[in-house]
């Protein structure tokens, strides 16, 4: 089990590594940086001045080496739009995207998996492909095109949640909703196989045997096996709704990380940019380990080894 | 049954799609680009417009029916060629990491992971606001981003055959390795790698509408289905029509789209977990 | 039957279809009181089916569409899956031919153990444990008490199954099904176990059922044998009369199939019986074993009588003794 977490805990860092390589080289295709900072009407003594304050005139290596060893020390650079530090900018960001993240993932599980469940135990009955069914045409719907339906519908016919802004928590209902149907089709379909799976599995005819109740049968003895794939792949899923939020704060207008980077990328913000990919991607990185932790607790076959 | 119904539903769609992407432009009256800032806004036909605008026109006055049917053109080609580039990136990836093992393995399995800690959206993002956007950058963008499923599925697929005879027999045969590939590994996943080009097609698609929709997809004045709503998006609470048509005509295609992946999913007998 | 002790299950014209086929043909069965009753067949011939039906266990597509069973003289046959489910793990037990995968994964030994007998019993959760620490030492296992902290995966596959036995019989059942309990078990294992379950019923009174396709477990614990064929009983007698008198052609070839140490000369093939136990679409007539039968006659075709060759030795067959 130690071993196993090393193992992964060494290869979190190396994809760690190249994720610096690609956001740093990301920023840097675009060309010269300082024209960006300067504007178009910048003479050339203006632009030769702003590539050494921000240290462009160095060769590349020693950029990418600055960049690195500062942000270890937790310092990403100065936005070149808002002139602060990146850091403190998407410090200030960064809890309202984790907080839709999370209303988005919990809407999800709370949706998908009574679904699921709904559906593995009417297998093959109207009930289940009706499930199934609306799992097929949420994947479909395009979540931009969602939030804009609920825009409409919520800010022009019931003026009963806000469409705008996270002034307080019912700010995050409606954004969180959207960025759940990004994950309630695979969640549910992962949800049903797994219950299918387990209601025919050996140990539940023991349990049939034994004369446990169906409610002990299903939501103890069969969830608790059916459980263990949906939970790695919800952790996954909270990762990609964190790389998705930047469309549904763009729409909703809510000041998260993913609004700002989308700003930072129209205006050419680099050090913005290339912090939040970093920002993002480590958090997708301690997801996967957390969920492989949490598998781990959660199978006592997988602690032995 | 259902099962039948639903992906003879998919197959219309998309061929009712392809239909209208390669002759509705020349059908329609008039052209998608064509500015007429007197008939700006005009409501469709059933809410009251004039019959000259089938489909009504948007803020510049273009006729929405013609950007319509012109977008599908852009959807399903930038669908296909995006699917089509990350097909190969990630075909050849899966095949050489299931095959080889080991190191090569190894390899190929952190790049996929380094893929996928990426956030998506935000380095297409990114790519193409530095690269500049044109259908070209989208779809090599997409197609350099969207191989990591082909990648899986090609490496899971490629372990399981490698080590069933035929393969052995070829090699043992003193086959070349590329033959080996080509003639024996290759044809026998391809039906699993069928589903998921299907399904990245629709990906493809939904993530244009993305970028699109955030002003960093295909160029104005092209009339891709993301853009007109994002255009359409300042109007939408006194027009809602102008965004819930292209929006459905999106839902739709991805729909059909995806109930032909289901569908040839069944039929080649290729249902995994989730 | 001459015997005098109380019959505790008896099956009568069970039917089971699965979609065309049916799987199992007007079996019938007496289990009584303390006896060892072994059925045996070849796989495939329906006798986990016939257990299944009679705990009301069976899988998804599979109808039991006739029959009446009798549990301690009370007719549970029409009984809905809430009911049987008060019998099942109480007054019926029952164990199955996988010990390694019939225990589930994610819970304790004890806390599986535990919640069978309180859904019966009722009680604390220490009591549970007590009784649950109280059957494990019963059916041979040495400290019961870390036993009950451990996970299945722990455990090897003999010891899995007596933690099954030893739940099966937690509530003190009066008849215990086992369905090939030592199939998936190493010889030595098997030995072991089949030595626990004959004890365990000498003590506790229990009544029986030994599914088995293998007629060298018949031979050590049998008291009575039901043979099963492609869905019906075609004999059914006392151990000793079966293995001296066997009537049906069947039950001979299955006999003659069998080395014995001493019967047969070194040079001698094993009888064998021709063909494959067939699969009995819904509807057939007559003795499923007439393609293979080496004394079959057209009247085999029609409907087979049951025949007695003396009071408690039944066989189906037109054949005379």
């Amino acid at each position: 089990m130690g071993v196993f977490l090393l193992r992964r805990a060494i290869l979190a860092v190396l994809v760690c590594l190249t994720v610096l390589v690609i956001s740093f080289a990301l920023t840097r295709v675009a060309g010269d940086p300082a024209l960006a900072v300067a504007g178009p009407q910048a003479t050339a003594a203006d632009l030769a001045s702003i590539r050494t304050a921000y240290g462009l005139d160095r060769p590349l290596p020693a950029q990418f080496l600055d960049w690195v060893v500062a942000a270890a020390h937790g310092d990403l650079g100065r936005s070149y739009l808002f002139r602060e530090p990146v850091a403190n900018l998407v410090a200030a960001r960064l809890p309202v995207t984790l907080t839709l993240g999370l209303v988005g993932l919990s809407f999800a599980i709370v949706i998908a998996v009574p679904l699921g469940m709904l559906a593995a135990l009417n297998e093959g009955r109207p009930l289940d492909r009706i499930v199934t069914g609306f799992a097929l045409l949420g994947q479909a719907l395009p979540s931009f095109w969602l939030a804009l339906i609920l825009i409409i519908l919520f800010g022009l016919r019931w003026q009963l949640l806000p469409i705008a802004g996270v002034e307080d928590w019912t700010g995050y209902v409606l954004p969180g909703l959207v960025l759940s149907f990004s994950a309630i089709p695979a969640l549910m379909r992962l949800t049903r196989s797994g219950m299918i799976e387990a209601m025919g599995s050996d140990y539940i005819r023991t349990a049939r045997a034994g004369g446990l109740s169906r409610l002990s049968i299903v939501c103890k003895h069969a969830a608790r096996n059916a459980a263990m794939p949906v939970v790695a792949i919800a952790a996954v899923q909270l990762g990609f709704m964190l790389g998705g939020s930047i469309v549904i704060e763009a729409v909703f207008n809510l000041p998260g990380v993913g609004f700002l980077a989308w700003e930072s990328i129209s205006k050419n913000d680099f050090p913005v940019v290339q912090a939040v990919v970093l920002i993002l991607a480590l958090i997708y990185i301690g997801l996967t380990l957390g969920a492989d932790l949490l598998n781990a607790v959660l199978d006592p076959r997988l602690r032995a080894q | 049954m259902t099962r039948h119904i639903a992906t003879g539903i998919g197959l219309f769609i998309i061929g009712f799609t392809l239909l209208v992407a390669l002759i509705g432009p020349s059908l329609v009256p008039h052209d998608p680009f064509t500015q007429d800032l007197m008939q700006r806004l005009q409501p469709p036909a059933w809410l009251g417009g004039s019959g000259e605008h089938l489909f009504g026109t948007d803020q510049l006055g273009r006729d929405y029916l013609a950007r319509l049917v012109y977008g599908a053109r852009i959807s399903l080609l930038i669908g296909a060629c995006a699917a089509l580039t990350s097909g190969v990136i990630g075909i050849t990836l899966g095949v050489l990491g299931g095959f080889f093992g080991g190191r090569v393995d190894d390899v190929v399995m952190f790049v996929i992971t380094c893929r996928l800690s990426i956030p998506l959206i935000l380095v297409a993002l990114a790519i193409v606001s530095a690269v500049g956007s044109s259908l070209t950058i989208v779809v090599l963008t997409l197609g350099l981003l969207l191989w990591d499923r082909f990648a899986v599925v090609a490496r899971t697929t490629t372990m399981q055959v490698r080590n069933l005879d035929y393969v052995a027999a070829a090699q043992a045969a003193g086959a070349s390795l590329w033959h080996v590939l080509a003639r024996e590994v290759v044809p026998n996943i391809a039906h699993h790698l069928v589903v998921v080009a299907t399904l990245e097609v629709a990906l493809a698609i939904l993530l244009e509408s993305v970028l699109s929709f955030l002003g960093l997809g295909v160029p104005a004045p092209l009339p891709s289905w993301g853009l007109m709503i994002a255009e359409g998006k300042d109007y939408m609470f006194f027009e809602p029509w102008v965004i819930m048509v292209p929006g459905l005509a999106l839902f739709v295609l991805v729909l059909g789209i995806n109930l032909v992946g289901d569908g040839l999913r069944d039929l080649f007998g290729t249902r995994s977990r989730g | 039957m001459a015997d005098g002790l109380e019959p505790v299950l008896e099956v009568e014209g069970l039917r089971v279809r699965f979609g065309a086929t049916e799987a199992v043909r007007g079996a019938g069965l007496l289990v009584r009181r303390g006896e060892t009753h072994c059925l045996v067949g070849e796989s495939g011939c329906g006798k986990s089916v016939t257990a299944l039906a009679v705990m009301g266990l069976l899988a998804k597509g599979a109808v039991r569409t006739e029959g009446r069973i009798r549990f301690q003289g009370q007719d549970i046959s029409g009984l809905g899956d809430r009911a049987l489910g008060r019998l099942r793990g109480d007054r019926i037990g029952m164990i199955f031919q996988e010990p390694m995968t019939s225990l589930n994964p994610a819970y304790t030994i004890g806390s599986q153990m535990t919640e069978v007998y309180r859904r019966h019993r009722g009680g604390s959760r220490a009591a549970a444990a007590e009784r649950a620490a109280a059957l494990l030492g019963r059916v041979g296992m040495a400290n019961p008490g870390l036993r009950l902290g451990q996970f299945p995966h722990q455990l090897s596959g003999g010891l899995r199954q007596r933690v099954m036995i030893a739940m099966a019989l937690l509530c003190g059942p009066e008849l215990l099904i086992a369905d090939e309990p030592t199939t998936a078990l190493d010889v030595t294992v098997q030995a072991g176990i089949l030595r626990l379950l004959a004890g365990l019923q000498a003590e506790m009174g229990l009544a029986l059922l030994l599914i088995t396709h293998d007629l060298g477990v018949v031979a050590r614990v049998a008291q009575r044998v039901s043979v099963m064929y492609a869905g019906q009983v075609i004999e059914s007698a006392p151990a000793g009369a079966l293995f001296a008198a066997p009537t049906h052609p069947y039950t001979r070839g299955l006999l003659a199939s069998v080395p014995v140490p001493g019967r047969q000369r070194r040079d001698e093939p094993l009888g064998s019986i021709p063909g494959t136990v067939p699969r009995m679409p819904v509807g057939f007539v007559g003795c499923g074993f007439r393609d293979r039968c080496p004394s079959a006659m057209p009247d085999c075709a029609v409907e087979v009588p049951l025949r007695h060759r003396s009071p408690d030795h039944a066989y189906l067959c037109r054949l005379d003794a």
